[in-house]
């Protein structure tokens, strides 16, 4: 077999390989690759996201065509690109609560949110909170009440789910900036909510 | 990057925001030639993902006896499929370059864990 790797070569070993021939052969540039990296470890991610929740929560108009296309109004914002397409936006509320997983690999919205927390690739955490959502939040340290309708999202090729997660209380005063500040990643994969400081 | 960095216990799902997204630099290598070469338009996103989800059913159907699930050790196999279904890069250029890599001089090396 020459299409599947040799699993007896340590990962890193092989990765550096593999790099050095698309490099010789004019397909990857390392200082290109960097720049991704970097990218993706430093400024996309939850913080674009918290913007689009933080804009739905200040902005009634918004918060409709977020709900209606999430693609289009997040790119509305500037933020698209690979693992953006198709992005379905649901809103959590009192009685209604939506957790987002990937049962089948690790469909996530790059552009929102950033790279999968190691988490959400895990293959036990992607099993289990199909099978027993209340208990999985619940060890992640969200109790929901009984009477909270939980719909777990599983993400595929065709929809990348993302939770407008609800505005807490005593939040009123503050700027979208403020709102913002307050958003978390785990928020808006609905396992957790977001605080009001 | 510098050196590898801990990674946390796989039973329990860190609950802070802030958590590293490459446990280990090859991890970032990786995932940086994955994105480099979409964008260079070699491959698109649905040929890459189908490559990543037969990877990883593969790996949870079977897989050797203690060895630990690896997200990024999917990825660089859907990589590595990927091109090697269009001709691009084979499997076997790649190991036969890992080996040299492996041979040369101490001091050089890095990346064995």
């Amino acid at each position: 077999m020459t299409t599947t790797s040799d699993d007896r070569i340590p990962a890193p070993l092989r990765t550096e390989a593999l790099e050095q021939l698309l490099t010789e052969r004019g397909l990857v540039d390392p200082a290109v690759m960097d720049k991704f990296i970097a990218t993706y470890e430093t400024q996309v991610g939850p913080l674009n996201g918290a913007k689009v929740v933080a804009r739905a929560w200040t902005d009634p108009q918004y918060r409709e065509r977020l709900l209606a296309d999430g693609t289009a109004a997040i790119k509305e914002l500037g933020f698209a690109g690979p693992q953006g397409e198709h992005i379905v936006v649901v809103e959590n509320t009192a009685s209604k609560h939506n957790v987002v997983v990937c049962t089948l690999c690790s469909c996530y919205p790059w552009p929102v949110l950033g790279l999968p927390p190691s988490w959400y690739k895990d293959p036990a955490f992607r099993a289990r909170v199909v099978r027993e959502p209340r208990t999985v939040l619940a060890e992640m340290g969200l109790d929901l009440a009984d009477d909270v309708e939980l719909v777990v999202r599983d993400s595929s090729s065709e929809v990348r789910w993302m939770v407008l997660p609800e505005r807490p209380a005593g939040t009123e005063d503050l700027s979208e900036e403020e709102l913002a500040a307050l958003v978390t990643r785990d928020a808006i994969v609905g396992v957790a909510k977001v605080q009001a400081r | 990057m510098t050196a590898p960095l801990a990674v946390d216990g796989p039973a329990a799902p860190p609950r802070s925001n802030g958590e590293l997204v490459f446990a280990e630099p090859w991890e970032g290598r990786a995932f940086g030639m994955a994105v480099s070469l979409y964008e260079a338009g070699a491959f698109s996103w649905e040929q890459f993902q189908a490559a990543l989800i037969a990877r990883i059913a593969a790996w949870e159907a079977d897989h050797p006896a203690g060895e630990c699930w690896s997200y990024y050790r999917c990825w660089l196999g859907a990589l590595e499929d990927v091109l090697a279904a269009d001709g691009t890069v084979f499997a076997d250029e790649v190991t036969a370059r890992a080996h040299l890599l492996a041979d040369r001089p101490a001091g050089h090396g890095h990346g064995h864990h």
